[in-house]
């Protein structure tokens, strides 16, 4: 790894002033994900501006909401009681994600910047369009078997890693942030990005702004919920592909609901015609099943990964199922 | 070009001096050959307080298995590289230094976490316990005492991280069942495979009731 400085800031204001007269810094907060990738000379920042210092750890129950801190633990908010009650869908997520030990390491920003984990993208001596801008993207026409089915374009098919996020792109969470112009709000679902001609940016967080928190307004996904992860092994290992469902069913009838899928996109993708389709409809596998197709879509696989057009609506069915027997 | 003059001219000006100090000091022009050129043509004159910029530590202030350690490290420095080649603590085994497999697993502060993703130089007046730190005197901690009894390892390797990790997965809550077990100890690896003895030890000591 290469040296660099390190400095603590103490206030979400002096973080980011620090970093505004800053060519070449990043905010560390876990470090999780960025030591990993300066270790593989993926990034190599001249300084670090450690953040965990900055009050923003906690998680605050308000009227109609729950607001958490970027700097939240993943496991602070995956065991949080009321989290578990309130929101069980993103506690599930969290427990989902990684090993204990990293989750006592990561926050929610952290979680949220996370970088793919596609295997072209850490290997610096391999092309790749998000590492290096117009270098050419290995996994078009190579290994490819954890990659993109949606949204994906001719520069990059890689997919985001975070199990956190495919729940909160469900429950409808803002993403609050600050920086040298001010503090913004932005809409969970608008906040990552797909890759486009410009794979290299992940998300719509501006240069030299930080995430403050999250809210997610109060809502009836408490009892029929589910979080399918399917992946290589059954714990610590990234999704092949996730699905996040959560259904209101009243009288065998479903009131609402939501939908999302990780591991099939550049971003949490959340599948709002599946569940208009479901609403008013009487719970069985056959609705369950329709829903699924309609998700699918528009689907398009890449050779290792052509088993995603089959997994994926095997996956909602199936956690449909399960969230309705709840 | 500008770096190579510098240097041969201080070499010519020294020359007068012992062979073992020009040997010493080629050493140092070496690998001032192999510095990145920006970095030594910046500025001629300056060049050796731009090698201190580059070489920069940061103090620290830990205590380790109870022990406190004023140190000065570089910026980069795992907390995993720390223990190991600062403080000689090599219980902590470095396994992948990816995050990816747990063998480096300590506490900072009471809770478990991965020491290669760690930097060292983000840990002030942290309290770090590794495996060294656990047993009292000659007497094993439980946890170790277990994983003797029920055969927890066969190489070894894993085992100071599976233990550290063990001791939390009592402490946090979540070895109430075999399968919790198996689930909150997933990011500890074993190659040898011992894990059905591993969960035998956890599962004993958290029967046990004993205090950890």
């Amino acid at each position: 790894m290469k040296n660099f400085q390190i400095i603590r800031a103490l206030s979400s204001k002096s973080a980011v002033s620090s970093i505004a007269k800053e060519n070449s810094a990043m905010f560390i907060a876990g470090g999780t994900n960025l030591v990993d990738l300066m270790k593989k000379n993926v990034v190599s920042p001249d300084k670090l501006i450690d953040i965990n210092g900055v009050d923003l750890k906690k998680i605050e129950f308000l009227t109609g909401k729950v607001s958490i801190g970027a700097l939240a633990k993943n496991s602070q908010v995956a065991e949080d009681q009321l989290i578990k009650e309130s929101y069980p869908l993103l506690a599930l997520a969290l427990a989902a994600g990684a090993s204990q030990q990293i989750r006592h390491m990561a926050t929610v920003g952290g979680n949220m910047l996370q970088r793919t984990r596609c295997s072209y993208f850490y290997n610096p001596d391999m092309p790749c369009n998000k590492r290096v801008p117009k270098s050419g993207c290995g996994a078009i026409g190579g290994a490819n078997r954890m990659h993109a089915i949606f949204g994906a374009s001719d520069s990059c098919i890689a997919v985001h890693p975070s199990d956190m996020c495919i729940a909160l792109a469900a429950l409808d969470a803002t993403v609050f942030t600050e920086g040298p112009k001010g503090k913004r709000e932005i809409r969970f679902t608008d906040f990552h990005r797909l890759p486009g001609n410009t794979p290299e940016k992940d998300n719509t967080l501006l240069d030299k702004e930080i995430i403050t928190s999250i809210e997610i307004p109060n809502n009836n996904f408490t009892k029929n919920i589910h979080y399918l992860k399917v992946r290589d092994r059954s714990s610590y290992a990234f999704a092949l592909i996730s699905v996040a469902a959560g259904l209101d069913i009243k009288d065998n009838t479903i009131q609402d609901a939501r939908l999302a899928m990780g591991g099939v996109a550049h971003k949490p993708w959340r599948l709002t015609e599946a569940e208009e389709f479901l609403k008013g409809k009487t719970v069985s596998e056959k609705t369950f099943r329709q829903a699924a197709d309609l998700a699918m879509k528009g689907a398009r696989s890449y050779g290792d990964n052509d088993f995603k057009l089959t997994l994926g609506p095997n996956a909602i069915t199936e956690a449909l199922t399960i969230a309705a027997s709840k | 070009m500008a770096a190579k003059k510098s240097i041969k001219k201080v070499v010519e000006e020294d020359s007068n001096n012992s062979r073992r100090d020009f040997i010493k000091k080629s050493g140092l022009f070496t690998a001032l050959a192999f510095t990145p050129p920006s970095l030594v043509m910046a500025s001629d004159k300056k060049w050796d307080e731009k090698i201190a910029e580059y070489l920069e530590t940061v103090p620290l202030s830990l205590e380790v298995n109870g022990v406190k350690h004023n140190l000065n490290i570089e910026p980069r420095t795992t907390l995993l590289d720390l223990l190991r080649e600062q403080l000689l603590l090599t219980g902590t085994k470095k396994g992948c230094d990816h995050g990816q497999c747990g063998a480096c697993t300590v506490h900072v502060n009471g809770t478990r976490i991965l020491s290669c993703l760690s930097l060292a130089s983000m840990q002030q007046n942290a309290q770090v316990t590794t495996i060294e730190g656990l047993s009292k005197g000659k007497k094993l901690h439980p946890m170790q005492e277990a994983f003797i009894k029920n055969d927890g390892f066969q190489c070894g390797y894993c085992t100071p991280g599976q233990i550290m990790s063990g001791i939390a997965c009592i402490k946090e809550g979540h070895a109430n069942s075999r399968d919790e077990i198996r689930e909150y100890m997933s990011g500890n690896i074993c190659r040898c495979g011992a894990y059905h003895n591993i969960v035998d030890a956890i599962t004993e000591v958290k029967e046990g009731g004993m205090p950890l």
